[in-house]
């Protein structure tokens, strides 16, 4: 039996096609997943995202406890409300999950995981506690509505109170702001500017009502996977998971292995990994001809496999297919994908492709 | 509610079939199915003047999410192909029964026609795989 989200209902009357999704059920469209990519990248959209675990970590050690937990380093959150994106690794280097975490203060710190690895991120955050002096909470008492697009800044606000209001207003990118019962945050999973709004269940539908009166278009998981392939966005599962490091995954960038001091869970494998030399690496592609790139698809030099495409689909923005795939290092910029016994030539380009509604890569 | 015409003949696997009473059928998928796969991008027609078999795969449809193969309702030769589809796949979502036809067909043997389901065992049969 799937869970449900406090706007299940409302999914089922706006008549959303619901699919299983990592023990929910969810939307994946209203009607046509392309039109919600384009209302997102043109005007303003919205997703139910509830089914994402919110987890609260409290104590005097929350700060040292993720330094150790965490491959990017939260000692880089300087003041209160700032985020990080990072992986969670175990201690081969392998990628539990990915995850969001926010600077509340000195005592406290949020993080959001994914649906479809909440237990296993849960068991495994619980289990490093050890001796460090936390508590973990999950929040379960939370919703989740992100609302994105280049006028979903200006159409969320008016829906907030004063004090939110203003403080959301002066929000830079990737910083949040909250009261006693809503939290705002100026981040999302799309390549365009929005905010992610964690609320108490009970506010949640009156919101998503809201919002869409104010012509913000709800939008269902389908669109989500095509807005995040699109600004380059990592999906976990697909794109990286415990079999992969983030250095094979493009996720260097998220790795602090600075200041050198500091010991986290999976370090000492990276630093392995890295001298005994990467051998493989995330690279952006385009199909110019006909057909729709998809994952696990192989890649060819000749008769020599040199990878696997970890995510594709059809862009909306660009009218053709585009895919991230794991590849030898070191491989030509042009080789062949095999599609139905096929071969097709692909492209190499640089990823995010797009990003704020344009083009951002040359194809 | 998808929406299955009378007077047509559905395969298990979604296709829709239309007796034109000369010998030829054209063939599509159903609107259940194309409501299931969600938006088209992609479709590889079959190639005119093929011989195929029943139940061979002889076509692919693509969404943005999946790609699903187009079995060969009939045995026959494929006389014509819905180019339009080609530039315009979405003419799939939007007309299923009509502009969104993929391929015509002739019948080698008309009694393979009754083999195949009518509007209403259909509709119980996409609603069953449905639950």
């Amino acid at each position: 039996m799937n869970k449900k989200t406090i706007l299940n209902q409302t999914h089922h009357d706006l008549g959303a096609r619901m699919v299983p999704f990592g023990g929910w059920e969810m939307p994946v469209h209203y009607g046509s997943q392309i039109e919600e990519h384009h209302a997102i990248r043109r005007h303003a959209g919205m997703f139910d995202v509830s089914h994402m675990q919110i987890i609260d970590l409290k104590g005097s050690d929350c700060k040292r406890y993720l330094r150790h937990l965490l491959a990017n380093d939260v000692g880089k959150l300087k003041s209160t409300g700032r985020a990080l994106y990072s992986c969670m690794l175990n201690s081969q280097g392998g990628v539990i999950d990915d995850l969001i975490v926010y600077f509340m203060d000195e005592t406290w710190y949020r993080i959001v995981v994914n649906a479809s690895t909440a237990q296993k991120d849960l068991g495994w955050i619980m289990e490093q506690v050890g001796v460090f002096g936390i508590d973990v909470l999950p929040r379960s008492d939370l919703a989740m509505i992100a609302v994105q697009g280049p006028k979903a800044i200006e159409l969320t606000l008016p829906l907030l109170n004063e004090e939110l209001h203003e403080a959301a207003a002066e929000l830079k990118p990737f910083s949040a702001v909250w009261d006693p019962s809503w939290f705002i945050a100026r981040t999302g999973y799309t390549g365009e500017d929005g905010f992610e709004i964690l609320l108490p269940q009970s506010d949640c539908v009156a919101l998503w009502n809201d919002l869409a009166d104010a012509g913000v278009r709800p939008c269902g998981l389908g669109s989500r996977d095509t807005l995040r392939l699109e600004a380059g966005m990592n999906l976990y599962g697909q794109d990286m998971d415990e079999t992969t490091t983030p250095l094979v995954s493009g996720l260097d960038w998220t790795v602090a292995l600075k200041p050198e001091e500091r010991s986290f869970i999976g370090r000492e494998a990276l630093e392995k990994q890295k001298k005994e030399g990467i051998h493989q690496q995330l690279v952006g592609l385009v199909l110019d001809g006909r057909g729709i790139l998809r994952s696990h698809q192989k890649l060819f030099v000749g008769d020599k496999q040199i990878g696997e495409i970890t995510s594709g689909s059809f862009s909306p923005t660009l009218e053709r297919s585009i895919a991230l795939a794991r590849i030898e290092t070191g491989s030509p910029h042009g080789f062949d994908v095999e599609m139905r016994g096929k071969h097709l030539p692909v492209k190499v380009v640089k990823y995010p492709f797009v990003r704020h509604g344009k083009l951002a890569t040359e194809l | 509610m998808s929406n299955t015409p009378d007077g047509l003949k559905y395969a298990k696997t979604h296709e829709w079939v239309k007796d034109n009473g000369d010998g030829t059928v054209t063939v599509g998928i159903s609107d259940h199915a194309q409501e299931l796969l969600g938006d088209l991008v992609f479709v590889e027609l079959p190639e005119a003047g093929s011989d195929v078999a029943a139940g061979d795969e002889i076509a692919v449809v693509e969404s943005v999410k999946a790609a699903s193969d187009i079995y060969s309702p009939l045995s026959g030769k494929i006389l014509g192909v819905n180019d339009v589809l080609n530039d315009a796949p979405e003419s799939i979502n939007d007309s299923p029964y009509e502009e969104g036809w993929l391929f015509t067909l002739k019948v080698a043997d008309k009694s393979e026609l009754d083999a195949l389901m009518d509007a209403d065992a259909y509709a119980k049969h996409a609603q069953d795989e449905e639950h």
